[in-house]
Order: C-alpha cells, then sequence, then structure tokens
C-alpha cells in the first residue's frame, strides 16, 4: 500500500508472530508432557510444533521486511 | 454473503441451517483457555487495525474508496477475500461430500473466466471513468433511472443479506461450540461496525486481506493431514470407490451430459452458460461488493492485475473447501469406529433430541427421514434408541468435524478463528459496499445535492451504523421467520443478470439508450422476479424453466438467471432501437469504441497483466481436462 504509513503485511506479520509462538510453545509442552487431547487424530506428527513454526518463521518474515519506517522496495 | 461462489449458489445447502436450532445436541467442540486467547487476540487486531487507519479515512475519496491508493496484490487477496465467507466454506465443503467434485465448478468455470474479463476487458472503462460504485456507472452510462434502481436493489440486498449471514454465522457457532446465538450476533456485527465505521474501506480491505491469510492458516491443516491419512490422492480415491461404488464423485464434465446423469441434478449447458456466463460474470464484474475493491487499486494496471491475482487464489480455495469435503466421505467415524455418514438438514432437525428426556421428540418423523438416507438400518435404530454416540451431523459439518478431528488446542482456536474472519470479512464487505452506494446513489442524488465532502464522510459513517443495526433487526427476523431466508437468499440470482445485461450493452454498444437501460434493468429484475415466485409457489413448474423434468433445485438459479438476462438483452435491443442514443462524445470513458484508454507505460513481460491471465487460462483448462 502507498502512503499509509504501517503496511497490512506489518499487522499480518504480528499476528502469525504471536499465533506461531503460542502454537508452538503449546505443541513443545504436549510433546514433552505426552498429553495429546484424547480424540484428535495424527497427534504422532506433532502438528502444533511444525505448523506453529510455519506460521511464526512467516510472521517473523513480514515484521522484520514490513516493519515501520523501513523503506519497502 | 457466503461469499462466492455468491450466497445464493450456496442456498440449496443452507437455507434449512435455521433447522439446526431446533436440534438439541453438544456441542462439536470445545474450546481451551489458549484457543480463547488466540480468537480475542484476532478482534483486538481488527480493531486495533480499524482505530489505526481512522486518522486516513477523513475525505470522501479515502473512506468510500480507501484513497484508491491500494496495491494489486492487496485488491486482488481483498477481491478474493470479500467473497470467501465461512458459509461458503462449510457450505460448499458439505455439497463435496454430497456431490464430489462436481462442485468445483463453481470455483472454476463459476469464476475463473469472469475474473479474466472484468481485470483485462471491463476494469478500464470502471477504472477509467473514475465511478465511486457500480450504480454510479449506471448512471454515467444511462443516467439517473438505472442507478436508482440498482441501488436500491443492491443496497437492499446487501443489508438483509448481512443480516442473514450474521445469523447464519451465530447458527453454526452455536452448532459448533455452544455459543448463544445473542452473544455471537453482537460481538461480531459490533467489531465489523467499529472497524469499518471508523477505518472505512480501507479498514475493511486491511482486515480482508488479513482475514484471508487467517482463513488459508486455520484451514490448510485439515486437507494436508486428511490426505496424510487417507493415503494421498490414490489412497482417497480408492477409498471413496470402495465405499460409494462410484468414481463419479471424482469427474467435473463426465456426468453432466444429462441431469439424471449426477447427483447434482445439472446439465452441462446450464453450467456452462448459466453458471459459467451470467451467474458467475453477474457476481465478479457487476456485483459491486467485489468490484469495490478493485476501484480502490492505484493505477490502472494495478486493477487490471488485481482479479487476476486473485484468480490464483479462487482457483487454488477447492484445495481447504472441496477436498476437506471428499476427505470427509472416508475419514470421519462414529465413536465405535464404524464409518459416519452425513446427512440432510431436515433429516438432522427431523431428529430432534428432547432435552428433558433425552430421546428422539418424534420418532415417526425421524425414522421418516432417516428412511430417504443411506444411513445403515442398524444406526438408524440406534439413533431411535438414543444409543450413546448414535448422533446425526448435517452435509454443512463436514468442515467442523474435520477440523475437529485433526485440530488440538491451540490450532482449534486458529481454525475457528478462520471461520470468524470468514465471516467477518463477508460481513464487512456489505456494510462498506451498502454505504457507498447508500451515500453516493441513493442519499447524494436523491436527498441532499449539496452536501460537503465531510457531511457525506458523516453519513456514510452513520449509514454503516445504521446498515449494522437493520442487519441485527434482520439477523433476528429471520430466526423467528425461517420461511424468508430463502427469499434473501434469492435476492442475488433475481437481481444479477438483469444487471450484468444492463451493463454488458451499455459498456459495448454505443447505441444503447438511456431509456433501454433502465427498462431493461427494471423489467429483467420484475421478470427474474416472477419466474422465482412460479417456481415457489408451484413447484412443477422448475421443470418448465430448467428445460427438464429431471432438473434440482441446483439448476434453477442457473437457468432462472440464463432466461432473466437474455429477457432483458432483448428489451434492452429493441428499446434502444426505438429511441434516441446519447451522442458518441459523451459516451468518452464509458463505452468501447468511444473511449480512447489511456496507455499504459510497458513493463517486463513477468509484470503484465496478459501473460498472466495466460497462466491462468492454462492452468484453468489443464485443471478441467485433469478432472474431467
Amino acid at each position: 500500500m502507498h502512503g499509509s504509513g504501517v503496511s497490512i503485511w506489518f499487522f499480518i506479520g504480528v499476528i502469525l508472530l504471536t499465533y506461531g509462538l503460542m502454537i508452538t510453545g503449546y505443541g513443545v509442552y504436549e510433546w514433552q508432557t505426552a498429553s495429546y487431547p484424547p480424540l484428535v487424530q495424527l497427534t504422532q506428527l506433532h502438528t502444533p510444533v511444525w505448523w506453529g513454526s510455519v506460521l511464526g518463521l512467516l510472521g517473523l518474515f513480514y515484521v522484520v521486511k514490513f516493519r515501520p519506517g523501513r523503506a519497502v522496495s | 454473503m457466503f461469499g462466492f461462489v455468491p450466497a445464493s449458489h450456496a442456498a440449496d445447502s443452507l437455507g434449512t441451517l435455521p433447522a439446526l436450532l431446533a436440534f438439541s445436541t453438544e456441542p462439536l467442540a470445545h474450546l481451551r483457555l489458549l484457543d480463547l486467547f488466540i480468537i480475542g487476540i484476532y478482534f483486538a487486531m481488527v480493531i486495533w487495525i480499524g482505530f489505526y487507519l481512522k486518522g486516513r479515512s477523513n475525505t470522501g475519496e479515502e473512506f468510500f474508496m480507501a484513497g484508491r491508493e491500494m496495491t494489486a496484490w492487496i485488491a486482488g487477496l481483498s477481491f478474493v477475500s470479500a467473497n470467501l465467507g465461512s458459509l461458503e466454506l462449510m457450505g460448499w465443503a458439505g455439497s463435496a461430500y454430497q456431490y464430489g467434485i462436481l462442485a468445483t465448478h463453481w470455483y472454476w468455470i463459476g469464476a475463473i473466466p469472469a475474473m479474466i474479463f472484468l481485470g483485462l476487458v471491463m476494469m478500464p472503462f470502471y477504472y477509467v471513468c473514475k465511478t465511486h460504485s457500480v450504480p454510479g456507472y449506471l448512471d454515467l452510462r444511462y443516467g439517473g433511472g438505472a442507478r436508482t434502481v440498482a441501488a436500491i436493489s443492491f443496497a437492499t440486498e446487501m443489508i438483509l443479506m448481512s443480516g442473514v449471514n450474521m445469523f447464519a454465522m451465530a447458527v453454526v457457532m452455536k452448532v459448533v461450540l455452544g455459543w448463544d446465538i445473542t452473544f455471537s450476533i453482537f460481538v461480531s456485527s459490533i467489531a465489523v461496525a467499529v472497524y469499518v465505521g471508523l477505518g472505512g474501506l480501507r479498514s475493511a480491505i486491511f482486515n480482508e486481506v488479513l482475514q484471508f491469510v487467517l482463513i488459508w492458516g486455520g484451514a490448510l491443516l485439515v486437507p494436508i493431514l486428511g490426505m496424510i491419512q487417507a493415503g494421498g490422492i490414490g489412497g482417497l480415491k480408492s477409498k471413496i470407490i470402495a465405499n460409494m461404488h462410484s468414481d463419479s464423485y471424482f469427474h467435473m464434465w463426465r456426468d453432466t451430459g444429462h441431469f439424471a446423469a449426477n447427483p447434482m441434478g445439472v446439465h452441462w449447458t446450464g453450467i456452462v452458460f448459466g453458471l459459467g456466463f451470467v451467474i458467475s460474470f453477474g457476481y465478479w464484474t457487476t456485483d459491486f461488493l467485489v468490484v469495490q475493491r478493485v476501484l480502490a487499486a492505484h493505477n490502472l494496471r494495478a486493477a487490471r492485475m488485481a482479479p487476476i491475482i486473485g484468480s490464483f487464489f479462487k482457483m487454488a480455495t477447492p484445495f481447504i473447501v472441496i477436498l476437506p469435503g471428499l476427505l470427509g466421505l472416508v475419514l470421519l467415524q462414529n465413536p465405535d469406529g464404524s464409518r459416519r455418514q452425513l446427512v440432510g438438514e431436515d433429516v438432522v432437525a427431523a431428529c430432534t433430541v428432547s432435552p428433558a428426556s433425552g430421546r428422539i421428540e418424534n420418532s415417526a418423523a425421524c425414522s421418516a427421514e432417516m428412511a430417504t438416507t443411506t444411513l445403515p438400518a442398524a444406526y438408524q435404530q440406534k439413533v431411535l434408541s438414543g444409543a450413546p454416540g448414535a448422533e446425526l451431523h448435517s452435509y454443512n459439518q463436514a468442515l467442523p468435524l474435520m477440523m475437529v478431528r485433526y485440530l488440538g488446542p491451540g490450532l482449534l482456536g486458529l481454525g475457528i478463528t478462520a471461520l470468524i474472519a470468514g465471516f467477518m470479512s463477508g460481513m464487512a464487505g456489505n456494510v462498506s459496499a451498502f454505504s457507498t452506494v447508500w451515500t453516493y446513489d441513493i442519499y447524494r442524488p436523491l436527498i441532499n445535492k449539496h452536501g460537503s465532502d465531510s457531511h457525506y464522510v458523516l453519513v456514510g459513517r452513520l449509514s454503516i451504523l445504521i446498515g449494522v443495526a437493520v442487519s441485527i433487526g434482520a439477523a433476528y427476523l429471520v430466526m423467528h421467520a425461517h420461511g424468508i431466508m430463502d427469499y434473501v437468499q434469492a435476492l442475488f440470482s433475481i437481481f444479477v443478470a438483469p444487471l450484468l445485461a444492463t451493463i454488458l450493452f451499455g459498456m459495448f454498444w454505443k447505441r444503447a439508450t438511456t431509456m433501454a437501460g433502465f427498462l431493461g434493468l427494471l423489467l429483467g429484475i420484475v421478470f427474474s422476479a416472477s419466474l422465482f415466485m412460479w417456481v415457489k409457489l408451484v413447484p412443477a413448474a422448475l421443470a418448465d424453466v430448467a428445460l427438464s423434468p429431471d432438473a434440482k433445485p441446483m439448476a434453477e438459479n442457473v437457468y432462472r438467471a440464463l432466461w432473466a438476462f437474455l429477457f432483458a438483452s432483448i428489451v434492452i435491443f429493441v428499446v434502444s432501437l426505438l429511441t434516441k442514443a446519447k451522442p458518441v462524445a459523451e459516451l468518452d470513458g464509458l463505452v468501447y469504441g468511444a473511449t480512447v484508454l489511456p496507455v499504459e507505460a510497458p513493463v517486463p513481460f513477468y509484470k503484465n497483466e496478459y501473460t498472466w491471465a495466460i497462466v491462468v487460462v492454462v492452468i484453468f483448462a489443464a485443471l478441467n481436462i485433469i478432472f474431467w
């Protein structure tokens, strides 16, 4: 977007990074304590860990690239 | 709206949603604290964006058109997001469960050609004439009569649809999470009113892009994990054939040679001409809800690229909508491990469990309804006897059931956030488009012609609040009179075909006259509404409208739209020949052949809209051949 201060991608980065940290953190706890929700399938894949990491890394990329004050080419 | 595919397309599967209110059962999912935090953060973010953008929405151009400074990517994502509602996600996942991959037509031929046409052919005219809205274009081309008819019909449709969607969302939240209906309606509508009222279209667009990312982030895991468990596409196919004893679930065109040959009861002519042309072009090229997003682009090239960018994501959407429905066919299980079969909402409602006794209220009605399904007799007996775990779930619950199957704490909150985001993006689209049309196409020309720019911005903000309030009223109206839902959902399909004819003739035929535009639109709407009422009052008339005794209700929308388009076209053509056309000089910027389009600066081929349009067309053709 042009001429409107903070980019929408920064907002998206913030929320993805926040979600990523929360979900990954819970996934690690779940893995360590083996306290898997009983009715959920494929828990052996540790989905919260890798999906949370994907969200977090994507969010971090957007936060850094579109942080306020940084000129975006 | 349910997004587009527009709400009306999903009406057949979703029109009976209110019946679920009568069905007393445990919610499908229970959220934990982590999930509630994730949902809470989402609401905080959308409100924050609204407050942040308030200072950049002071002029009419900023408030109603987002300053016309969106990039192609943002306009393109907003363009598809305004349409990617949760009812669409759930409704079409349910349709895929019922009909297989045939449901994908509403994403591919029902969208892609029209999006390309909008970008490459129509956008220059919308953009060059600097109109604020689609009714505004009709005003410039045909005068105030056509504008007023289009504006009033569109504003009415938007506000009622917003109410219906609000109610439908609340029903879904009650069924999935057990949330109170009033709580869901007020929380979501107040949030939308705050962020759109503060930041205008810019805020709506920003949030739609955010919502788009969250919808994908929340919904994408279901098909990924489902495919892993099903053993890939090969495993899915073999399991479906084994369970359903038919491979028609994987064919989009092969069985459309006759109405009776496919479960949807549609014929390829209806799909190509009714859906692929009239309804799809009507929605994607003339519905201001989506066109408004593209008009906010910062230059003509961005405005042309936006629908083309959007078309890539539209083509990919079946991955998070259709595939979960297909996976649900083979993966969903009852507590005893047997395959879970979903049923229609009417069956679920007929088997309402009494909260007091815990037993079916009307066993005879329930038994009769279940007899029309393929549920095993033993399972039907279990349901009737109230055996533990013997529950009935509807087709529309396919996606939430798949979410509950794979998403644990945190991820489930993200999935539910995706559903809420989908609802809110659709609702925000409705109210922002309503606000613009009300202010510029109804209030300014008909009520107060000489207000200042700041006055119109104030009217716009107030109209958002009033619009949301009316929507809430409509939601409660639908709650107490379910039959109204059918009529409201039909509004889109009644208006769209005559509007498409009026705009196409106006944009591509210099001879089309002011009177022809007005009469074509007005009489076309009357004709279309009459066809709708005819079938409503005399259901057997469906065979006449759709030209086959084997046609099913899904075919009615597409054929009604086709006849209404032809009728409006004939009216416009004949009346134009009988009345005096405008001088060509007055059509500059409005009509093909009378407009000198601005020359765009040359760009490398990989930034050219035609290059990407060709890529879209090739992928579109390949997908249709692969899934023939």
